[in-house]
């Protein structure tokens, strides 16, 4: 008995295994990306796990692009065939999924991960496979080019964290005319850090000082000590980068509090949760850095905020912006492409000049970053009143 | 004597081999290679933590922690050491950073049972993560990225070789009878004259080298570390192996590794059911095999001793 169950097991693992490989070895090998009628692209997002909501929103905003581009025909009567995984916000899966994609499935390029982190676990994957990777929204400085030099195969479409904070630091001394400024930062993030350090430069030289610098961590609720201790300092602004989460809770207290100074942030503010959790009344004099503005009177962006909401039921947001764009983008530098091979596809999309998007029109330079404008969006009542573009 | 080496060194050899024919005829591409590394991580740190887990019977969920410390130690060496050199160095100092780590924390927590064990160890942990997080050296919460690639097939099956054949030769050793024996019944353990902290810690830091082994493997694959892939979450994953793979059975281990990878990856298109599919695999399997997969039998070399005509040597709860 012993004997014949153990021998089952066996078996039965031996035929798991088996069944795998022989429907791996049966699934295309790598290629061209495009069999046929079709181009292959992949998506490799984060669709569970923490930063989900980032993920789901990015390939969202994929989707629709995708599906305009096939509604209307195709690429040269190409479909456009997209290939999704979910790396469930692990960077380890993020680098064997882009593994899958480029030697398994034959794409000609991938969009994705949304997070720096795990965009950067890409990288090394599409070097080796010359199958270029795009992010929507990877913002830390070094991203595409770091001390080794450019990473030949990696591009993104939105601007990095250092300029988002030397924009409102521009912002902050001359619109608001800012002379001192206090920085409340998340310490447990590296978003937060680039941008308080960024900030703390442009402002410095602008000739205004830092007061006083705060941190606090992911997670925290309670934010009182620290808003106390600022509260009897003077200072023009505060800024304030870090994500939704806390901000919403600490402009809640600061203004509890009485501190009235206009509150400063970046993209992490960027989420219908900042109102839930701060209210209306203290969401007054509030600014923050983004990649693209709901209240944008362009037409384009006004055509693309209509056929989302038909399509979703639900105002688009930064990510969904950067994920249509990046589905554009991608699609645009496939078209241009001198033949459909991953490293033609990367010269197109070193070359792409004056790309027009939702969150703006650039130029690619010579690091693979988008030379574009920021939008400053202003808050009046916790709703979006106004938006600027700057850069 | 013969018989004994045959025992491992034939399934071993086995392994090696077939795999190393299956990526020369191009059966096992890049991707299911990828797969692989993380199938072989996996079961270093499985099969190192039942050791504690299963065989000594202590509740540690810190595993993911001392992964970190190896991870993290052979990252920032092989980025400042070039070629192989530099990655030797970078695992062997993972592996004893974590294992001198491991004694540090085993020596007044393992003083603790079952759920205070657990939680001692969980903290402990986050401790790491946490430090990892706020130094300098790491890089703080950005992580490691650009970290060189040095493990290949070669590598991966020599460090995995390794780890089984010594986890199996010490259990089967008097320090691992005397670990069983503490599983069993501390207090009488105690009474025959086990120094049962001594066995505790001794098996503990075992497992903290393995683990360390295993994160300087990972980071050597991986290219990117950053702390949040070291949470709590990361321990659990670690445990959910061993307890689906059977308390006290290496080959439990190594099947569940396995069979979970291949479930994984059956599943990636899947995105929106996966890990509904995924979890429910899991509950199936408790329903109906309670004790694991494997219970605390052995598989593998148990079918090639009897081959052998060796008597079935089991260590039987």
């Amino acid at each position: 008995m012993k004997l014949t169950r153990r021998a089952l097991f066996g078996t039965t693992a031996g035929i798991a295994i088996a069944s795998t490989l022989a429907a791996c070895s049966a699934s295309p090998g790598g290629g061209s990306g495009a069999s046929g009628d079709k181009i292959r692209l992949g998506v490799n997002y984060e669709l569970s796990g923490p930063v989900a909501t980032y993920g789901q929103a990015s390939v969202a905003g994929i989707k629709m692009a995708v599906k305009e581009i096939n509604d209307a025909g195709g690429l040269d009567g190409k479909q456009i065939e997209l290939v999704e995984y979910d790396n469930k916000s692990d960077a380890a899966e993020a680098t064997t999924l882009a593994t899958r994609l480029m030697s398994q499935d034959g794409v000609l390029a991938c969009m994705g991960p949304a997070t720096s982190g795990n965009f950067k676990a890409t990288i090394p994957v599409a070097d080796d496979s010359k199958v270029p990777v795009v992010s929507g929204s990877a913002t830390a400085d070094d991203v595409t080019v770091d001390a080794s030099g450019l990473k030949e195969y990696a591009f993104r479409i939105c601007f990095n964290d250092s300029f988002q904070g030397t924009i409102m630091a521009k912002f902050a001394a001359e619109n608001l005319s800012g002379k001192s400024a206090v920085i409340v930062q998340d310490n447990s993030s590296d978003y937060a850090s680039g941008l308080a350090a960024a900030f703390e430069k442009e402002f410095t030289s602008l000739g205004g000082t830092i007061v006083a610098t705060e941190g606090f961590t992911s997670g925290d609720t309670d934010f009182n000590s620290i808003l106390t201790r600022l509260r009897g300092q003077s200072f023009d602004v505060v800024y304030l980068p870090g994500y939704y989460q806390e901000a919403g809770l600490i402009i809640k207290q600061a203004r509890e509090l009485g501190i009235t100074a206009p509150v400063l942030g970046a993209d992490g503010f960027d989420s219908p949760t900042l109102l839930e959790l701060a209210g209306a009344a203290p969401l007054n004099d509030v600014y923050f850095t983004n990649h693209y503005s709901p209240i944008d009177e362009d037409p384009a962006v006004v055509e693309f905020i209509k056929a989302f909401e038909e399509a979703n039921g639900e105002q688009p947001n930064a990510f969904h912006a950067l994920g249509y764009d990046l589905g554009k983008f991608v699609i645009d530098a496939v078209s241009r492409a001198s033949e459909l091979t991953g490293e033609a596809v990367k010269n197109a999309m070193a070359e792409t000049k004056g790309f027009t998007g939702v969150t703006g029109t650039f130029d690619m330079d010579e690091n693979h970053n988008p030379v574009k404008s920021i939008v400053v969006i202003g808050l009046k009542d916790g709703v979006q009143d106004t938006s600027e573009k700057v850069g | 004597m013969l018989r004994n080496i045959l025992r491992w060194a034939l399934p071993l050899a086995a392994a090696y081999g077939i795999v190393l024919l299956l990526i020369e005829i191009g059966v096992i591409d890049n991707y299911l290679f990828a797969t692989m590394m993380t199938i072989c991580i996996n079961i270093i740190l499985a099969t190192s933590l039942n050791l504690v887990v299963g065989f000594t019977g202590q509740l540690a969920l810190g595993h993911a922690g001392f992964m970190a410390v190896g991870a993290y130690t052979c990252a920032i060496i092989t980025m400042r050491v070039d070629g192989i050199g530099g990655f030797l160095l970078g695992v062997a100092a993972g592996a004893a950073l974590a294992a001198f780590l491991g004694f540090l924390i085993g020596l007044p927590v393992l003083r603790l049972r079952g759920d205070y064990l657990a939680i001692a160890t969980l903290g402990f942990s986050e401790i790491i993560r946490v430090a990892i997080n706020n130094m300098e050296i790491t890089n703080g919460a950005a992580g490691q990225s650009g970290i060189p690639r040095h493990v290949d097939w070669n590598w991966m099956f020599g460090f995995l070789a390794l780890t089984l054949i010594f986890l199996w030769h010490y259990i089967r050793s008097s320090h691992g009878r005397r670990a069983v024996a503490v599983r069993e019944d501390e207090i009488a353990a105690e009474a025959i004259g086990i120094n049962t902290t001594r066995v505790k810690v001794q098996t503990f830091v075992i497992a903290a080298f393995f683990a360390g082994l295993g994160g300087a493997l990972y980071a050597s694959y991986f290219y990117v570390l950053q702390p949040n892939q070291f949470g709590f979450l990361r321990s659990i994953d670690i445990l959910v192996i061993v307890v689906l793979g059977g308390l006290g059975s290496m080959s439990g281990s190594i099947i569940a590794a396995i069979l979970l990878a291949v479930v994984s990856t059956a599943l990636a298109q899947f995105t929106d059911v996966r890990m509904i599919i995924y979890s429910l695999t899991m509950v199936l399997i408790m329903i109906f095999r309670p004790g694991g997969i494997m219970g605390s039998r052995e598989v593998s070399l148990g079918i090639l001793g009897k081959a052998f005509g060796d008597k079935k040597k089991e260590v039987t709860r």
